[in-house]
C-alpha cells in the first residue's frame, strides 16, 4: 500500500513559497494497492495533480469524500479521470436526512459555481452514501462512520493485506469532553481508528489556539496524539494544516511530537508512506 | 470495539453541560447515561448505577400517578419513546434510589440520527413542587 499526500492543507488553499515544503493544496490523499487499485480520499485542490499522475490506463477509481465542505470537494471538476470516457468512478460520501448525495454535490457542480454539471462528466459516475456498513473495494475492506464535525462528516477505515489506514481529516473528538480522552466506546471515531498502522488525523491547532475555536470541528496536535494513543495507532500523521501556518511553524510544532510508542509526523504534500502491516486487524478481509 | 453512535456521544456531551435532568438509553432501552442533574432526581450517582437494562430501570423506580396508583412501565414517557419511537410526556411521582418521592414531569424523545437511523432515546425531567 502506498499513501501519497496530494493535499494536506485545511480550510483554504495556501500556496506560496512559505508553504512549499508541507504544501498549499487542500485535502486529498491517494491510496494505491500493489494491484494498482486506486482510492482517493477527499477531493480538495490536491486532487488535480493526483488525477494527472494516475495512469491513463486506469479504468476504475473510488473517491471517498469525508464531507462536502469546499476544501474537500473543490477539485472534483479538475480530476482528469472524471473527464475521461470509459472510466468507472465511484464517489462515496456522507448521507443526509434531507437531500441525496447527488443533489448536494450538484449544488457545487453546476452553474453558477462551476460550468460543468455532474451529469455531464464523461466518466461513468456512481454515487454511494455512507455509512453503509463495510464494502470491499479491490483489496481494501472499507468502512465509514459518522464523526464529530459540523454538517455531518464521516471518517474512513481501510484495511488490506498490506496494512491499515484510518482517515479522519476533520475531527473534533474532544468537543464537550471534560477530561479528554475518555473511554474509547464514548469517543467519536475510536472504532474507525482502532489499532491502525497509519492514522491521518486533523491537527489544525496548537493547544493555545484550540480554546478560541471550540466547536469549529478540528483538533489540536496534542488532542490528535491523545486520540492516537487511545486507539493504539502506530503512526499519527497530522493533517489539515491551518492555512495561516507556514513551513517553519510546522517544523516547530512537530519537533518533539513523537513518543517512543507513537511516531508523529506532519503530512507533507508529495510525500509517500508505505506502511508495514503491524496490526492484527483483518476486518473480515477476503 | 462497541463504540456508541455519534449522536448518542454528542447527546451525552450536551446533557453533561445542562442543568436539566436527562437520561439517555440505547435502541434497546438500556440506560447509557444520566447527567448530574438527574442524579439529584434519581437519588444516586451515575457512576454507582452504570448501564442498566430497560426492565431493570423501568421497574426499578416506584412510579405512581396523581392518585397514587402505580404506573404501568409501558406508559412511562421514555419507554414509549423506545418501544413506539414517538415522543411522550406526562407528570408522575417517582421514588428514587434514595427512597425519596419526587413529583416530576418527563418528556421522552426518540433519537433519530442522520439518514433516519434510530439510535436510542432521551428523557428530560422537570421537577415539580411536591405539594
Amino acid at each position: 500500500m502506498k499513501i501519497i499526500f496530494r493535499g494536506t492543507r485545511g480550510s483554504l488553499a495556501a500556496p506560496g513559497p512559505e508553504t512549499a515544503r508541507y504544501g498549499g493544496n487542500t485535502a486529498c490523499v491517494e491510496v494505491r494497492a500493489a494491484d494498482n487499485s486506486v482510492l482517493v480520499l477527499d477531493a480538495g485542490t490536491g486532487i488535480r495533480r493526483c488525477g494527472a499522475a494516475l495512469p491513463a490506463s486506469l479504468r476504475r477509481v473510488d473517491i471517498l469524500l469525508t464531507h462536502l465542505h469546499m476544501d474537500h470537494i473543490q477539485g472534483l471538476g479538475f480530476f482528469r479521470p472524471l473527464r475521461t470516457p470509459g472510466v468507472e468512478a465511484h464517489i462515496w460520501g456522507p448521507v443526509s436526512s434531507t437531500l441525496s448525495l447527488h443533489a448536494r454535490l450538484s449544488r457545487y457542480l453546476s452553474p453558477p459555481l462551476f460550468p460543468v454539471r455532474l451529469r455531464d462528466l464523461e466518466a461513468k459516475v456512481e454515487l454511494h452514501e455512507v455509512p453503509c456498513g463495510s464494502a470491499q473495494i479491490g483489496p481494501f475492506r472499507m468502512s465509514a462512520e459518522l464523526i464529530c464535525h459540523p454538517d455531518a462528516a464521516v471518517g474512513y477505515r481501510l484495511v488490506s493485506p498490506e496494512g491499515s489506514l484510518a482517515y479522519l481529516p476533520d475531527h473534533e473528538p474532544a468537543l464537550g469532553v471534560r477530561d479528554f480522552p475518555g473511554s474509547p466506546d464514548w469517543t467519536s471515531g475510536a472504532a474507525l481508528a482502532e489499532g491502525v498502522d497509519v492514522l491521518i488525523h486533523d491537527a489544525q491547532y496548537t493547544d493555545a489556539e484550540y480554546p478560541k475555536r471550540v466547536g469549529w470541528g478540528h483538533s489540536s496536535l496534542s488532542q490528535a496524539r491523545a486520540f492516537a494513543e487511545l486507539v493504539g495507532a502506530r503512526h499519527l500523521v497530522g493533517f489539515h494544516h491551518d492555512p495561516g501556518r507556514d513551513d517553519d511553524d510546522l517544523d516547530r510544532m512537530y519537533a518533539d511530537a513523537s513518543t517512543p510508542a507513537l511516531s508523529v509526523t506532519a503530512a507533507r504534500e508529495g510525500a509517500t508512506i508505505s506502511p508495514e502491516r503491524t496490526t492484527a486487524a483483518t476486518d473480515g478481509l477476503r | 470495539m462497541a463504540q456508541k453512535e455519534l449522536e448518542v456521544i454528542l447527546a451525552r456531551q450536551l446533557t453533561s453541560y445542562l442543568s436539566i435532568p436527562a437520561f439517555i438509553v440505547d435502541p434497546d432501552g438500556t440506560l447509557l447515561f444520566y447527567n448530574e442533574a438527574a442524579e439529584a432526581v434519581l437519588g444516586r450517582r451515575f457512576g454507582e448505577t452504570g448501564e442498566l437494562a430497560l426492565a431493570e430501570w423501568a421497574n426499578g423506580f416506584e412510579q405512581t400517578d396523581e392518585s397514587g396508583a402505580r404506573l404501568d412501565p409501558a406508559d412511562q414517557p421514555l419507554v414509549v419513546a423506545v418501544t413506539q419511537r414517538r415522543p411522550a410526556h406526562r407528570q408522575f411521582w417517582l421514588r428514587g434510589f434514595d427512597g425519596m418521592r419526587r413529583h416530576v414531569e418527563v418528556t421522552g424523545l426518540p433519537l433519530i440520527g442522520t439518514g433516519g437511523r434510530y439510535v436510542g432515546a432521551i428523557a428530560y425531567f422537570w421537577t415539580l413542587p411536591n405539594a
